[in-house]
């Protein structure tokens, strides 16, 4: 590292350990959302969502949990009463999504089903089978209208996954009615929890109503029932624990073989300590940072057939993007970092040309934000930055080969587009506590304002307030700031959760893992590009 | 005449120690075995091996005429019955020599003069060797009284008596006693020395004389099994030793005894006196500590005896022919036990065996250091039927306290894996004052507290420490063999909710151990604790700035770790568990629904196997529960005309068998 004055150093570091003392304190609150419910639900011998998940993954694996603050700064409880990640089960990379029963018996609200949505297109892109750990109340009522319409897309997602051979599973520990019981309905393999499964279209009140017959849990849609008469369940548990052995056993004998190139395991530790990468980001974005600390950081160390970590492409050309080649857990990966926050047509350019090498040879791309955007003004208009980020935004657009996005600083403008934000579907896309997105900067924004404020009073003949205009513009400005912090756009299902910088290297290589449950294929077609 | 092939007629460690000797002097050797012991390490070091079908020794290694009938089939011209088993036995001497073999022992007329103790008692009064007297008439001055069997060994069929009213019942005891584990059920009374001292006399009677090998102490006893065995006996005057050797001597010229003999005395402690036991024909398990500190080869010794050699030839043999003990040496005996339950034999498979600075297998020392004769390795099975001893490990050092602490470090770090044993015990025997102060006598260990005794070194700590140590190494073991994410930091979580855990039984007891993953292992228990580093063989803690080395090895479902703590024997306990599989064992179930048309058993029935226990009809069609095995039927849950689900027990047949444990005898 460039080493910065021990002083910055110090205020970089405390700066991101506040940061990250404040993103655990928001994930306890969605570990703890059960509140009192948990102990409740212990005292009935029943475990929570993240206790069956810890049960269910292999011993030794690593859980990546994803989305962990969907709902953030919204009315509902951080985590959105669902916990879903990607876990190693018998070997077998598997989408997990479970209820989390504790928190409002599970039901379902729109951010769950954001949440969920956005899993069932996880394990699609990346052809994972998904084991659903099924206990909800339903749809939380009051906010029906949001959910109804276009939950039943749940449904369809699990038997369009089956019907691509990806296998689904469903456990179910308790209430899973109505809808919900098509989540087991629709599911290739069930396991239902005796005693405490009820899975039916309609309980004993409605049944009553409906046909005036007399009835019970048990009869309507016990879990006994269901695997001994409908034949709506496959397996009988006799308490949680069996039923997680039988989901386990069920992975076992998916005979699931990854289709992608499965690395070697024989590669080196970064040549750099990720343990600075908490040094790395200065505390004011408008100071930029040479991302190649954070690239050496991440990727595999020197090492035999890897005698350099990272092969920069084009050097001398576009300086303000560093792109090149290199490893990250043994998976070859093209990196494209910010160097100097603005893109210019070199820049958007030399993209291009890069994402394209990349698809060429199959290799997946990482991203690494640092961008306040496309450079603006005259001469870069004139210079054609349009057409040049047009490009940039086509290769990007039309690139098959899988994508990895992690914000580390800025993401504002178009650069998020260019440089594959979430509108632009990477596979995966996490942001590290530092970063702030929204279409420009507030301090801008807020300016922009002013400007077009004065101009329009002056046009009306009127004297513009710029003393008045000065709160207004504070309030923007505060307004704009909140709305750029991650855990608003976490919380918005924006991205797949915020890591801690250190984590990055884990976190990317449990992606390219899973990635490689199916080949990479680039894409030889892309849009006209505008030359 | 000069011996060409040698048959042992034993197993374990001593024939191995046998062959051994046998390879150094050219000698061919051929092994006996039983079924169980086809695999040991004593039928692979013999250059050939036959088999005695069987398994106790009453049909396999007692089997005197198997035995001449192997060394004939095999072309065997000499036998050697090792210690316990046939060693003894005047009548297979005898049997050995008219099959025209040359017998590695005493004349059988010695071993039965030596074989009663009531006999072998008056010959050596009228030798002029100091005997106990006759106190089979004592009064209750002369209390306390010891009752022996007289054809008895390794102190079976000894009892004290404290009270002259219990007197008569405890002969008629030990007398039935002795009967049925000796077939002869004479038993006599001497008096009891309270501070006795168990000091050994090696001789070997040659054609020119006796040669007096110093002798041996071998007072810390358990239940009258020798624990720890030594040579020189420490604290003995000039006049004491001289005078014992003397009166070993007198023993062995009165019967002119030839070959390797121990003559056992009495030795009162507080009164410097002593007093012959019994003269013991054979060689001795302890043999090794004579061996080190006179630098001789006691087995190299009864060959050249049995072949006819002169005194001149075999002292030639020795490397000092002055016959002066060099140093000091300590043996112990290593036994698969628990001594925290009564010394309970255990059984099972070694599934580590390392002893580290062993400088010498069955053979002496050249330089100071540890010598082993073990009769199993690392993978090897401690069987029920045989004695449950391990190994012996002998330290041999220029001075006894010297030897005592080279022993105790040796048996600390060694690892020894797969079953419970004595070591700890051993470990703490050696430091503790009464032995290092040669305080003992050969009813101090019966008096000791072994929980404190034979307690392991580190305590709680050592399993708290241990147990973390285990479940971070497994871990890092199981990622690094995962099929996937096979780098990725073991239990590493984005979110932590919960730490990871990981059970294990610990003898009796669960235990649990909670970590946390990630970049680097913590304990959710041990907050002081820091992981320094891991791998799935060994783990490094620190705590208070102390580091600490863990080995973690894992076998199966055995976890043991090895630190400085000690070690602890851990077994994982599984995350889950087939309830199809928790039915007790011999349950019969309904193979699918049905009903019951006939029970053909009641509660009690003895069945053989393949017995038709009840029949069902199910779909038209008849089934029969047959037993699985010979059994008596302990659970009957079905009646005539009675609706079974799938899975239902119906019926559980128990096996009624009862394997009789027998011990063979050792000294």
């Amino acid at each position: 590292m460039t080493a910065p004055a021990e002083e910055t150093s110090l205020t970089r570091r405390e700066e991101m350990a506040a940061k990250l003392a404040s993103l655990h304190e928001e994930q306890q609150k969605a570990v703890e959302a059960g509140g009192k419910y948990i102990a409740r639900h212990h005292e009935r011998g029943k475990f929570t969502a993240r206790e069956r998940i810890e049960l269910l993954v292999d011993e030794g694996s690593a859980f990546l949990e994803l989305m962990p603050l969907a709902g953030w700064g919204s009315d509902f409880t951080v985590g959105a009463s669902i916990v879903t990640g990607i876990g190693v089960v018998e070997g077998v990379e598997c989408m997990i999504v479970a209820n989390d029963p504790t928190v409002k018996g599970g039901a379902l609200n729109p951010w769950s089903l954001k949440k969920s949505m956005r899993a069932s297109d996880i394990a699609e892109q990346n052809f994972l089978p998904t084991i659903n750990l099924t206990e909800s109340g339903g749809a939380d009522l009051p906010t029906q209208k949001e959910i109804f319409i276009p939950g039943g897309r749940g449904f369809r997602n699990l038997t369009r996954a089956s019907a691509r051979k990806q296998p689904t599973i469903s456990v179910v520990f308790g209430n899973s009615t109505a809808g919900g019981a098509y989540v087991p309905g629709m599911s290739d393999y069930v396991i239902m929890v005796k005693e405490q499964a009820k899975v039916f279209l309609a309980g004993p009140p409605l049944v009553k109503m409906a046909t005036g017959e007399e009835s019970d849990d048990e009869s309507l849609g016990g879990a006994e029932m269901h695997s001994r008469i409908s034949g709506s369940s496959d397996f009988l548990a006799i308490d949680e624990r069996d039923a997680i052995r039988l989901a386990r056993r069920t992975v076992a004998r998916l005979n699931w073989r990854k289709a992608g190139t499965v690395p070697t395991s024989a590669y080196a530790e970064p040549d750099l300590d990720p343990e600075d990468l908490l040094d790395l980001i200065p505390a004011d974005l408008k100071e930029p940072f040479d991302p190649r600390e954070a690239i050496l950081r991440i990727v595999d160390g020197t090492g035999p057939g890897n005698e350099v970590p990272f092969d920069e492409f084009k050097p001398l050309y576009g300086s303000a993007l560093c792109v090149g080649w290199a490893n990250l857990h043994g998976h070859p990966i093209g990196i494209l970092a910010n160097a100097r926050g603005v893109l210019m047509s070199e820049e958007a350019q030399k993209a291009a040309q890069f994402i394209q090498l990349a698809n060429q040879k199959d290799t997946p791309l990482l991203f690494l934000h640092n961008t306040t955007g496309y450079m603006v003004g005259k001469e870069y208009e004139q210079g054609g930055i349009i057409k040049h980020g047009a490009q940039m935004i086509n290769a990007v657009s039309n690139s098959t080969v899988p994508h990895l996005t992690v914000i580390m600083g800025a993401s504002y403008g178009a650069g998020n587009y260019g440089m594959n934000g979430r509108a632009y579907d990477p596979r995966f896309l996490f942001t590290w506590p530092s970063a702030k997105s929204a279409v420009m900067g507030p301090a801008q924004l807020a300016g922009v304002l002013e400007i077009v404020a004065r101009e329009s009073a002056e046009k009306k003949g009127e004297v513009f307030d710029a003393d008045g205009f000065k709160a207004i513009k504070e309030m923007v400005e505060t307004q704009i700031e909140e709305q750029s912090l991650p855990y608003v756009l976490s919380g918005m299902v924006y991205d797949d959760g915020v890591i801690d910088p250190r984590d990055t290297r884990t976190v990317l290589g449990i992606c390219l893992s899973v990635i490689d449950n199916q080949p990479i294929e680039g894409a030889m077609n892309f849009g006209v590009f505008r030359l | 005449m000069t011996i060409q092939r040698l048959l042992v007629a034993n197993r374990g460690e001593i024939a191995r120690r046998v062959f051994r000797t046998c390879r150094d002097l050219g000698i061919g050797t051929v092994a006996v075995h039983s079924d169980a012991d086809a695999g040991m390490p004593f039928v692979r070091d013999a250059d050939m091996a036959v088999h005695l079908p069987g398994n106790t020794p009453a049909e396999t290694y007692l089997r005197g005429d198997l035995v001449i009938e192997a060394a004939r089939r095999a072309g065997a011209d000499a036998i050697h019955p090792g210690y316990g088993f046939l060693s003894e036995n005047a009548d297979f001497a005898r049997a050995v020599i008219e099959a025209g073999l040359t017998w590695v022992g005493p004349a059988p007329e010695s071993i039965e003069q030596m074989g009663s103790k009531i006999e072998s008692k008056k010959l050596m009064e009228a030798a002029g060797v100091p005997v106990l007297g006759d106190a089979s008439n004592a009064s209750a001055a002369e209390l306390p009284v010891l009752v022996k069997a007289s054809a008895g060994g390794g102190g079976r069929g000894m009892r004290i008596v404290r009270d002259l009213d219990a007197l008569p019942a405890e002969i008629e005891r030990a007398s039935s006693e002795a009967a049925s584990a000796f077939g002869d059920g004479t038993v006599f009374v001497e008096p009891y020395v309270e501070n006795g001292r168990h000091v050994e006399v090696q001789v070997l009677g040659t054609t020119d004389g006796v040669l007096i090998l110093g002798e041996r102490d071998c007072s810390v006893q358990r239940r009258h099994q020798k624990v720890i065995e030594e040579a020189p006996a420490p604290g003995l005057s000039d006049e004491s030793r001289a005078a014992l050797h003397e009166a070993a001597r007198k023993a062995a010229s009165a019967i002119d005894y030839r070959g390797a003999g121990t003559v056992e005395f009495l030795y009162d402690a507080d009164k410097g006196s002593f007093y012959f036991l019994e003269m013991n024909t054979r060689l001795q398990v302890e043999h090794p500590v004579t061996e080190a500190v006179f630098g001789l080869d006691l087995v190299a010794l009864q060959i050249a005896v049995a072949e006819g050699r002169s005194s001149a030839q075999m002292v030639a043999l020795a490397t000092t022919s002055a016959l002066d003990p060099v140093g000091h040496a300590v043996e112990v005996r290593l036994y698969a036990e628990d001594p925290a339950a009564g010394y309970q034999p255990q059984s099972g498979t070694i599934t580590a065996f390392d002893i580290p600075g062993v400088r010498a297998e069955f053979e002496n020392l050249a330089t100071p250091g540890i010598r082993l004769d073990s009769g199993v390795g690392a993978g090897d099975e401690i069987g029920t039927f045989y004695d449950a001893m391990i190994a012996k490990v002998i330290a041999w050092a220029p001075t006894r306290e010297e030897a005592l602490r080279r022993l105790a470090g040796a048996l600390e770090q060694a690892r020894i894996h797969g079953l419970r044993t004595n070591r700890d015990l051993l470990v703490n025997l050696l430091r503790d004052p009464v032995v290092v102060d040669a305080r003992m006598n050969t009813t101090w260990l019966d008096g000791a507290d072994l929980a404190v005794l034979g307690a392991a070194p580190g305590g709680e700590d050592a399993r708290a420490l241990s147990g973390f140590a285990a479940a971070i190494a497994l871990a890092e073991g199981a990622r690094r063999g995962a099929k996937v994410q096979g780098r990725i930091p073991a239990g590493w979580r984005n979110v932590v909710s919960q730490p990871q855990s990981t059970m294990f039984a610990a003898g009796e007891d669960e235990l649990e151990v909670r970590w946390y993953g990630g970049q680097t292992f913590s304990s959710a228990d041990l907050p002081d604790v820091r992981v320094i580093a891991v791998t799935p063989a060994r783990v490094t803690l620190e705590r208070d700035g102390v580091r600490r080395d863990f080995a973690v090895s894992v076998a199966g479902d055995s976890v043991d770790v090895d630190s400085s703590l000690g070690h602890v024997a851990l077994r994982r306990l599984p995350r889950f568990t087939d309830p199809s599989t928790q039915v007790a064992a011999g349950s019969l179930l309904a193979p699918m629904p049905g009903s019951v048309i006939g029970v053909r058993v009641a509660v009690g029935d003895v069945v053989a196997e393949g017995d038709p226990i009840l029949v069902m009809e199910a779909m038209k069609m008849q089934h029969t529960i047959a037993a699985p095995y010979a059994g008596v039927v302990s659970e009957l849950n079905a009646s005539e005309g009675q609706q079974v689900e799938a899975g239902a027990v119906l019926a559980v047949v128990s096996t009624g068998s009862t394997t009789e444990e027998e011990e063979e005898g050792t000294a």
